[in-house]
């Protein structure tokens, strides 16, 4: 009996080593693919079993975790004044997944990333929690809160950027949302977010930048930087020599002013009164290619700029018309521009012609405080010398001083700012968007330079404009930081 | 020159007893587990478990018990067999332990602790074994029950069918439930029916094995001789159909597959099992639902996830197993440490049927590696038995008890791991479940039994009179 007992044996043998060749190729070879399961629920229950990491603003946190009594995710995210900072940290929720800042740096608020590695092992070794570390931003809690409060319930955004450095300082987006709303994983939380995807208003847009508008007469700085750059304009206190009316080359279609007094007006003057005629002349007159280059000079046409939240690319046609690239030159036609977009071009200005890589986190650090990465001011092009930079400002300063941006003058400080009106819809039958950008400057130059737009006001046409309900934001948000500088 | 080798591997003269490697063997299985305690506690709550003293004084007192009585009652025994079962069982209790502290489990209304109970039933389970050791001075009075031992198995099988008394678990009928006890008397069955068998095939292999015509290279059995194996095969079919259990009725037809091809040793009887085994699968599988969901978790089991209708059985079935998939795969190379899986997240039977997974999280694969060559050490042990048993009930009877425990590590690790469709079988001394840890101590209790009988130097070496001495002439 024992030949067939020894067959058995190595029958046995066999159906255990099938178990074990099963067993490597479950948990070795296919144990990424099962870990990257849409049905496995580990991902999520791991991020939220321990106190996540916070977003920093001028040393505080807005960001907080909160222990609660759900079986699967210990903690839930929190948020100190959500719907103001709601474009910076975006949301971490349990059952929606994460956006914006919380999934940029989720690798350092969860602890898991690699960069963290020395710190998760001495937590072994110490017995210490798991932690995530601190994302430190360079916003600024006063400019904040002076955007978001000057919106209102307004619909719009403000961007404001350090203009040396490139931090960004300001960055509110109306209406806005509570991201703590939904961080759970109960009923209302659902509730919440299936309200708020649905809303008409889309509150969870990051107007700020995610959103382009056609920037209307605040790109006229641009098209002044391309004229004086390429030589169009060899002085700004010299006529243009541009006809009253001005017809749109290859068209019929006379430019029509707002203004008075823009028949061959000086640069300086069609800044001050904002003339459409001059303006579209002198961008034909530098032509649309050389247009183009200016623009991407400044950033347009950028599809990769992360601040590290990915901004939306602001557009100049590379491929119109002539007289569309005449309507461009004024922010028309198909020229569109996130808020952030038209605080680079004025920060670049501001800084004398050197724009600065706008950036949103200083820097990342462990949980013991100990700095992981931090981010330096960074050089992003020199689309104009300083002589010209500073002609701008002259002529920005101007608007303010005697032209339509009076409403953003602050004593004792020097204000550049420039207004914007933009039509949009079918026969520009929909509200135009009300702009305004401008920087402040002190003998130690340009602590800020912003950008606001307020979209579909509910006031009457005719009211709306860029210095009535754009400016004053500007400068509460200017004042801002300038309280803060001192 | 094959009667010498026989001998050296029966082992006959002058074995040592080895009941000292046994202690210290013993004295490695309550510590292993001990600290995977520890370890356990330290996870979930940073502190040492206040149980930890309890628990290891236990199972030191347990294992000290069955070791005082091996050595006293069945010196030539394996010594390997019992600190194996004794790892596994307080490894096992350890897994129970740690699912029993999981919240998302206590927030289940199906689910209540089960450590507290899980270690009475092993110290039941070690009272058994030394029964047996006690009780039984040799395994060969058991020929004498080779016909109640039918009779008994087949009650045994069919109780769970009696109504009042048998229990429907989530579709399997295998259980019964007495004064607020649930028992499964399969568990008793496989060892009753193993009884039977050895008795039985023991008269009749002679005839199995010579009487039969060649067909197509193969020796056919006559067909009165066929009667037996048709009668299990049915009864195995019958369990399968009547209480949905798949894993039973495999595994009863495995073990006597097995035992009869030993005792004829005439391949054609396997061969007829395994055609009989896959007519079987086809027919049942083909109107029993719960097979077929069990198939199609199997086959695919995140495809059904989304193709399986609402609320049905089959979505049930494929959801488990999804679990348990993502479980192992959880796991990884090294486990994510003991408490610290999120292998409750099977929820349903996560401390029975599916522990193993909880190993494959936890431990990793080196950890579910571990565990498979213990059970592959007992399963190789137990043939080592039969290989070295004298008489040929013994050797039928040890590579029946043997056979049944390798089918069974199989049927279910195999299930939980997706290499062959999920059957309701635990895993022998990890899953919680009374009947379960008992039975196996039993059937621990007699391998070592007919072990000590093999290795136990006879007053003088006889020949042996099996077929070994006939070889020696063959050409």
């Amino acid at each position: 009996m024992n030949k067939p007992l020894r067959r058995i044996a190595i029958f046995c043998g066999i159906l255990v080593l099938a178990l074990m060749i099963r067993d490597n190729w479950l948990q070795y070879v296919r144990a990424d693919e099962l870990n990257a399961n849409k049905y496995n629920k580990r991902v999520e229950i791991e991020r939220y079993a321990h106190e996540r990491g916070n977003i920093i603003v001028d040393g505080k946190s807005i960001t907080g975790s909160v222990e609660t009594d759900d079986n699967y995710y210990k903690y839930k995210r929190t948020y100190t004044n959500g719907p103001m900072w709601a474009p910076v940290t975006g949301y971490a929720s349990q059952v929606f997944g994460a956006n914006q800042l919380e999934k940029l740096e989720d690798g350092i608020l969860s602890g898991n990333s690699d960069q963290l590695f020395f710190d998760r092992t001495m937590a072994m070794f110490t017995g210490d929690k798991k932690k995530g570390g601190n994302a430190v931003t360079t916003l600024s809690g006063k400019a904040q809160e002076a955007a978001y409060k000057g919106l209102g319930d307004k619909k719009g955004a403000v961007a404001a950027i350090d203009p040396k450095t490139g931090k960004i300082l300001a960055l509110a987006s109306t209406p806005s949302y509570d991201p703590s709303s939904f961080a759970g994983r109960l009923e209302k939380d659902g509730k919440a977010w299936t309200a708020l995807t649905n809303d008409p208003d889309k509150p969870m847009l990051n107007r700020a930048l995610r959103e382009t508008y056609p920037p209307g007469s605040t790109f006229k700085v641009l098209t002044a930087a391309a004229a004086l750059e390429y030589g169009a304009v060899k002085d700004i206190n010299d006529p243009t020599e541009t006809p009253e009316p001005y017809i749109l080359p290859g068209t019929r279609t006379p430019m029509v002013n707002h203004a008075s007094g823009c028949e061959n007006a000086t640069l300086n003057r069609a800044m001050e009164v904002s003339c459409n005629s001059v303006f579209a002349k002198l961008g034909d007159d530098v032509s649309r290619d050389k247009m183009v280059e200016m623009a991407e000079k400044f950033g347009f046409n950028n599809t990769e700029i992360d601040t590290p939240i990915r901004a939306a690319a602001s557009v100049y046609d590379k491929k119109m018309s002539r007289d569309g690239n005449a309507q461009s030159s004024i922010g028309q036609f198909n020229t569109a521009a996130t808020p952030l977009q038209m605080a680079m071009v004025t920060a670049a200005i501001a800084n004398d012609g050197r724009l600065m890589k706008p950036y949103m986190v200083d820097k990342l650090v462990s949980p013991d405080l100990d700095v992981i990465q931090q981010n330096d001011p960074e050089e992003m092009s020199r689309p104009i010398s300083a002589e010209n930079a500073q002609l701008l400002q002259q002529m920005m300063e101007n608007v303010v001083e005697n032209g339509t941006g009076g409403n953003a003058a602050i004593d004792g400080v020097k204000v550049g700012g420039k207004t914007g009106t933009a039509q949009h819809g079918e026969n520009n039958s929909k509200n135009p968007y009300a702009w305004f950008i401008s920087y402040a400057k002190t003998d130690n130059g340009s602590p800020v330079a912003v950008a606001v737009v307020v979209e579909d006001s509910n006031a009457r046409r005719d009211d709306i404009s860029g210095g009535g309900l754009a400016a004053p934001i500007a400068k509460a948000v200017m004042q801002a930081v300038l309280g803060d500088r001192q | 020159m094959s009667v010498v080798t026989n001998t050296t591997t029966i082992g006959a003269i002058d074995a040592p007893s080895r009941r000292n490697t046994e202690l210290m063997l013993l004295g490695f299985a309550v510590a292993i587990p001990v600290f995977a305690y520890i370890n356990v506690g330290l996870a979930l709550d940073g502190e040492l478990p206040a149980g930890v003293l309890g628990y290891g004084l236990g199972l030191g007192l347990l294992a000290g018990v069955a070791h005082l009585v091996v050595r006293r009652f069945a010196r030539y025994a394996d010594p390997l067999m019992l600190p194996l079962a004794t790892l596994l069982n307080g490894l096992g209790l350890v897994l129970i332990w740690r699912l029993d502290q999981s919240p998302r489990l206590l927030a289940r209304s199906d689910f209540a602790p089960q450590a507290t109970n899980q270690l009475m039933y092993s110290a039941l389970g070690i009272a058994l074994f030394v029964g047996v050791l006690l009780v039984m001075k040799d395994h060969r009075v058991l020929q004498r029950f080779t016909y109640i031992s039918m009779a008994v198995s087949i009650v045994l099988l069919l109780l769970p069918l009696v109504p009042g008394l048998g229990a429907d678990v989530f579709g399997a009928k295998i259980w019964i439930r007495v004064g607020g006890f649930s028992i499964q008397p399969g568990e008793f069955a496989k060892i009753v029916i193993a009884v039977f068998f050895s008795g039985y095939l023991m008269v009749k292999r002679d005839a199995l094995a010579l009487a039969s015509r060649r067909f197509m290279g193969l020796y056919l059995p006559r067909g009165r001789d066929l009667g037996p194996i048709l009668t299990i095969w049915a009864m195995s079919l019958l369990i399968l159909v009547f209480e949905n259990d798949l894993g039973t009725s495999l595994l009863f037809f495995g073990m006597f597959v097995i035992m009869l091809y030993v005792a004829t040793e005439r391949t054609s009887w396997i061969v007829m099992g395994l055609l009989m085994s896959a007519g079987g699968a086809v027919v049942v599988s083909s109107f029993a639902s719960h097979v077929q969901s069990r198939v199609a978790a199997w086959l695919d089991p995140f495809g059904c996830l989304e193709t399986a209708p609402e609320a049905s059985n089959m979505l049930n079935a494929c959801d488990q197993m999804t679990q348990v998939l993502m479980s192992f795969g959880a796991g990884g190379t090294l486990g994510t440490g003991w408490g610290q899986g999120n292998s409750d997240l099977i929820a349903f039977a996560a401390n029975s049927d599916f522990i193993f997974a909880t190993v494959g999280e936890e431990l990793g694969l080196a950890g579910v590696m571990a565990f498979l060559l213990l059970y592959g050490l007992i399963i190789e042990r137990g043939v080592r038995t039969a290989l070295a048993a004298r008489d040929p009930f013994g050797k039928l009877f040890a590579i029946g008890l043997s056979g049944a425990f390798a089918l069974q590590v199989f049927v279910v690790a195999g299930g939980v791991m997706g290499l062959i469709p999920l059957t309701g079988m635990t895993m022998p001394f990890l899953a919680a479940g009374g009947s379960s840890v008992i039975a196996n101590w039993a059937l621990i209790g007699i391998l070592i039994r007919i072990s000590d009988t093999a290795r136990r130097p006879a007053p003088s070496p006889a020949p042996s009179p099996d077929a070994e001495m006939t070889q020696v002439v063959r050409p």
